[in-house]
């Protein structure tokens, strides 16, 4: 593993601060503009997860909150995909961690007073580590469309968040995936946030029919790009060398 | 000549009001699926060093404090190595810390001890500081930035990341208050007068 500094993020190519169609984003966005530096240790480490934070169930949330002999209700449902970085590279070790709603688009939350109702099967939370290839495997349900205050008649289209730890502090992020073909998303000021359309598709998992469990549950494919990382050969040279 | 394939890093997408579901269960009153929530424990008992309190808010543009915030941090231990990166690190140091804005009063509380100094760009030192990033709902990509220590005046003045802070009367967001001895506090301005530096990084 190189440890050089990370490529540049290309802020244009992420969502802008500020918003005006996500309302909240109005007052949560930072006026001035970020300042940057050359990245030190810092910045290129970052927290190490290992397997053994795991348990059997982490990475199945159809059965991690369910009673014994029971499962969450709605479609079945296995996300997987590969984490890589800008080069390609696949990112191994790397620790996803996903929350979404319910089948009936109802999150498990206190703040939350959506009229659809809990399933009592499913508290919506998962996590694992990606292998050796940066591959890795969710096992769900498909989350359901979600009303939010936002404009008068706004609802998020099915959609589970990700969180992604890399090698350096610098790769952190949190995403959305977003469903192949949802006829909501055109229609999100969430998604709508990022810039270039070829963003908001690499946000949409595609129905990937290969790795489908035939009677039991389909699956959906969702790779994710970390930044790359410099080689560090010539990093630290001394003056005159 | 050969290129290497060339990706484009995964758009950031906001944490949401509903972050903790993910990321601190047990917060959220999810539990039995995780023993504890990640980032609990910053610097165990046995840790080396000063321990240290860090109290603080994050507020709007409007000065309203949020209450859905998730915070987390990165430090080195009390020597200024990073755990999982330096092989004489402090195995009592996770040195990744982890929480969220009380969802009534929006104050957050880390425990931990005080970083030693890590080395800066161009073989510069770096006076001791905690990074930290800030997710929430309505913030679309997440914010990094910094906290330093007010009893690191001389470090400070010589550190090469707040010497890159054209403005100056800024430097001071980025400085912690001491309001008894090991216990500091750090408020967080998104946007306006007070506005907290934040780093490209």
């Amino acid at each position: 593993m190189s440890d050089g500094a990370f490529f540049a993020r290309d802020r244009s190519w992420h969502p802008p601060a500020l918003t005006p169609p996500y309302r909240t984003s109005v007052v949560r966005s930072p006026s001035r503009a970020p300042i940057s530096f050359p990245q030190t240790p810092s910045e290129t480490t970052g927290p190490v997860f290992g397997h053994d934070i795991l348990g059997p169930l982490d990475h199945d949330l159809i059965h991690n909150y369910a009673a014994s002999g029971h499962s969450a209700i709605g479609p079945r449902i296995i996300v997987q995909g590969r984490v890589v970085d800008e080069t390609g590279r696949g990112v191994p070790g790397a620790l996803l961690e996903v929350w979404q709603a319910n089948a009936g688009g109802r999150y498990r939350h206190k703040k939350e007073g959506y009229l659809a109702p809990l399933d009592p099967n499913f508290g919506g939370c998962g996590r694992c580590i990606t292998d050796e290839s940066g591959g890795y495997a969710f096992r769900t349900v498909q989350p359901g469309p979600y009303p939010w205050p936002n404009g008068g008649n706004d609802w998020r289209p099915a959609h589970i968040h990700f969180s992604v730890f890399g090698h350096g502090f610098a790769q952190r992020l949190i995403t959305q995936m977003y469903f192949e073909g949802d006829p909501m998303i055109d229609l999100c000021p969430i998604v709508q946030t990022v810039p270039d359309p070829a963003g908001i598709a690499a946000l949409t998992a595609t129905l990937d029919m290969r790795n489908t469990v035939p009677m039991d549950s389909r699956a959906y494919r969702f790779d994710i790009v970390l930044r790359g990382r410099r080689q560090t050969l010539f990093e630290n040279r001394k003056e005159g060398l | 000549m050969h290129r290497e394939r060339e990706l484009k890093e995964s758009p950031s997408q906001t944490a949401g009001p509903y972050v903790h579901i993910g990321c601190t269960p047990n917060f959220a009153e999810i539990t039995g699926v995780y023993p504890e929530d990640l980032g609990r424990v910053i610097a165990g008992p046995e840790a080396q060093g000063t321990r240290i309190t860090v109290t603080g808010a994050i507020f709007d543009g409007t000065g309203t404090v949020l209450r859905d915030a998730m915070i987390e941090v990165w430090q080195a231990d009390a020597a200024g190595r990073h755990p999982g990166h330096d092989p004489e690190a402090d195995p009592s140091v996770t040195g990744f810390g982890r929480v969220a804005s009380d969802g009534e009063s929006g104050q957050w509380r880390i425990e931990t001890v005080k970083p030693g100094s890590v080395p800066g760009p161009g073989g510069a030192q770096q006076a001791p500081h905690l990074t930290l990033w800030i997710v929430a709902r309505g913030i679309n990509l997440g914010l990094h930035t910094r906290m330093y220590f007010p009893d690191e005046a001389e470090a400070n003045a010589a550190d090469p990341v707040l010497a890159r802070i054209e403005h100056r009367a800024r430097v001071p967001t980025l400085i912690a208050r001491e309001e008894s001895p090991g216990a500091y506090r750090f408020d967080i301005h998104l946007q306006g007068a007070e506005e907290t530096v934040f780093f490209d990084v």
